[in-house]
């Protein structure tokens, strides 16, 4: 019997029994659908946090000079209460960096709080005010959509002009246009010269509720103690510079702290890449527990399969014995039985990656998780999908190809 | 029975003998004892016969039968089969000479109950390795000749017994078998419908089909035009009838 003809004949069983090929194809179908959609939010996120978080958080080849690093997972309060006793970095901190470095660099001063905006009788609370210098929007990526940065002048001189993030754009303006008006922050008016445009939302953490002002602006004394840094950026031309700038900078720091070779650093030099090994670590270890779960709902689909199947040859053993004394040769029955329960677990692994693909949308659509199908899980589940229904099927139907045919005829 | 070959170990038999059997033994190893089915059968089936094998349960018959159908091998002797030697073939040999040289006919049909009767009269068709439409046209040409041209599309549960008997004689003869080999066809029928069986039967014989039906029925046997009994795994008696 051509393969042809065997997948025809499986499909057709399967048409025929409709109920219980769609149990037996329940297993494979949860494997899949669970190795999709679980694969789906590691690349998602994977994505996410290479391409976007990196780059919006901290900003390609740059670095970070601050008490403490910036994203800090599970640390016991003592390291927390050492990192609070660390001195603060200062202006003179920055400014002594700036000058001591060779290597060719943007830098910007960043300091933040939460503060009210307001604009008239409207008003936003819980907004992020940054003050920092002018090349701080370049260093973060943040393009201007309507207006512009403020410029290095206005930044030496502390004018009282805001940049606003869309949202607070959107809450204190509504439709009406921003530029030229005064929005109230601590009291003092800030003229608005240029809104951001839309950055959307990190894993759920909306990223336009900020105002930028100028580092020196009166501002300053609601983010931090005068002449307090929360962080200084420096962002080099290539990942090599970076390195080379970050090591002078931590010389620098070290002579301006007085400390001795074998004492720790009392700052950090925070990259993109601690946030990355974090990641990382999480990621491997959802890649150490996923295939589990995956492999566990699959080798159970092929268990349901292989009991399916061999439900199937004990019922069916006439009609073995049938096509056999027809001409049936053993391959012929084995081919028959095989592409049964490989067509099962197909037609199961098609339906998962299905819904796997159903469930990437859905959560992209409900949840703050930035799911997205990753086409090797695709390629994984028709492959194990089908491997499974062949590993299955193998057992029942080499039992089936064995039957004697005088047997299988006189069986009721 | 004039041109009966006086067959040796080593011959070959003569074209126009079909089937021939010679000192067939058949015995089974039941672990405490040994049960000869056979005790050394040898026959001779011309072209164009038509053989009834009679004898009581026990007999042997269903062994014998089982040895021509190809579905087993015996123990000793030689089975020539459309001047084959078959008794010494590996199973999917048997299988090839299963799906060209015989088509069977069982007592309970043996239907596919979720395929309709073209499908059905398809498959030894597809064991052949034809082509789907060479089949499609063979099988209804098959179905028309046992006069089911109308029924092709019914499923078994939507025929008579008589019809589903005919589908499975289509089924047997769609492959063109030397011969057709029947197992109580008319054991399940009632008396109408056995005779218009039988006439199927006559009909086909009738066209140059060689036809061995086995049954137990001496008003069923007594339609073949020579009849064969077995008692104790050997040939009692082996006449010719009056036509």
């Amino acid at each position: 019997m051509p393969f042809f003809e065997a997948l025809r004949l499986a499909l057709h069983t399967l048409r025929t029994q409709k109920l219980k090929s769609g149990f037996s194809l329940l297993g494979v179908f949860v494997g899949v659908t669970s190795l999709i959609g679980s694969c789906s939010i590691a690349n998602g996120v994977n994505r996410y946090m290479t391409e976007k978080f990196a780059q919006t958080i901290f900003g390609v080849n740059t670095f970070q000079l601050r008490r403490r690093p910036v994203f800090t997972p599970n640390v016991p309060d003592s390291v927390w209460r050492a990192w609070q006793r660390r001195p603060r970095i200062r202006f003179s901190d920055a400014k002594a960096i700036t000058e001591g470095l060779t290597v060719p660099v943007i830098t910007a001063w960043q300091s933040s709080d939460n503060v009210s905006v307001t604009f008239g009788n409207k008003e936003a609370r819980d907004i992020e005010l940054t003050a920092a210098s002018e090349r701080y929007f370049e260093i973060r990526n943040l393009r201007i959509a309507t207006g512009r940065p403020f410029t290095a002048q206005e930044n030496r001189s502390g004018v009282p002009v805001a940049v606003l993030g869309d949202a607070v754009a959107k809450r204190l303006f509504v439709d009406r246009p921003p530029l030229g008006h005064n929005v109230r922050i601590g009291g003092i008016p800030y003229r608005v010269v240029g809104v951001v445009e839309h950055q959307g939302s990190l894993m759920g953490f909306p990223l336009d509720r900020f105002v930028v002002v100028p580092a020196l602006s009166p501002a300053q004394n609601l983010v931090n103690p005068p002449g307090i840094l929360d962080a200084f950026f420096v962002k080099a031309g290539s990942a090599g510079e970076m390195h080379e700038a970050m090591e002078q900078a931590e010389g620098i720091m070290r002579s301006r702290r007085h400390l001795r070779p074998q004492q720790d650093n009392n700052f950090v030099l925070d990259t993109s890449e601690g946030v990355q090994r974090f990641w990382a670590g999480i990621n491997r270890i959802l890649m150490t527990v996923m295939p589990g779960v995956v492999v566990v709902s699959l080798v159970i689909g092929g268990i349901v399969i292989m009991n399916i199947m061999l439900m199937a040859v004990a019922e069916r053993t006439r009609e073995i014995g049938l096509r056999k004394s027809l001409g049936a040769r053993r391959r012929d029955i084995l081919r028959q039985f095989l592409a049964e329960s490989t067509t099962i677990a197909t037609v199961g692994a098609a339906f998962g990656i299905i819904a796997g693909i159903g469930l990437t949308i859905l959560i992209n659509a409900v949840s703050p998780l930035p799911a997205s199908v990753s086409p090797a899980s695709v390629v994984v589940a028709v492959i194990m999908g089908t491997g499974v229904g062949v590993l299955a099927g193998v057992y029942p139907a080499t039992r089936a190809a064995r039957l004697d045919p005088i047997a299988a005829l006189r069986q009721e | 029975m004039s041109n009966v070959q006086l067959f040796r170990t080593g011959d070959t038999p003569l074209p126009d003998v079909i089937i021939l059997a010679h000192k067939l033994t058949r015995e089974y190893d039941m672990g405490s004892e040994l049960v000869r089915a056979l005790r050394g059968v040898s026959v001779q089936i011309q072209q164009n016969e038509y053989v009834a094998v009679m004898g009581p349960s026990g007999s042997g018959k269903s062994t014998l039968m089982n040895l021509i159908g190809c579905l087993d091998t015996p123990t000793s002797g030689e089975y020539w089969l459309n001047g084959q030697k078959v008794s010494d073939l590996a199973d999917d040999e048997l299988a090839r000479i299963r799906n060209k040289e015989i088509g069977f006919v069982f007592q309970t049909f043996n239907l596919l109950p979720r395929a309709n009767a073209l499908h059905n009269v398809e498959l030894p068709l597809i064991y052949a390795g034809m082509s789907a439409r060479g089949r499609r046209e063979r099988a209804a040409h098959a179905l028309q000749r046992v006069g089911l041209g109308d029924r092709m599309d019914h499923k078994p549960n939507e025929l008579s017994g008589g019809q589903r008997q005919r589908v499975a004689i289509a089924r047997a003869l769609v492959n063109e078998p030397s011969i057709l080999l029947a197992d109580e066809p008319t054991g399940n029928l009632d008396s109408t419908t056995s005779t218009e069986i039988m006439g199927v039967f006559a009909e086909l014989h009738r066209q140059g089909q060689t036809v061995v039906m086995v049954t137990h029925e001496q008003d069923i046997a007594a339609n073949a035009a020579r009849v064969i009994t077995l008692r104790d795994g050997l040939v009692a008696t082996d006449q010719a009838r009056a036509a």
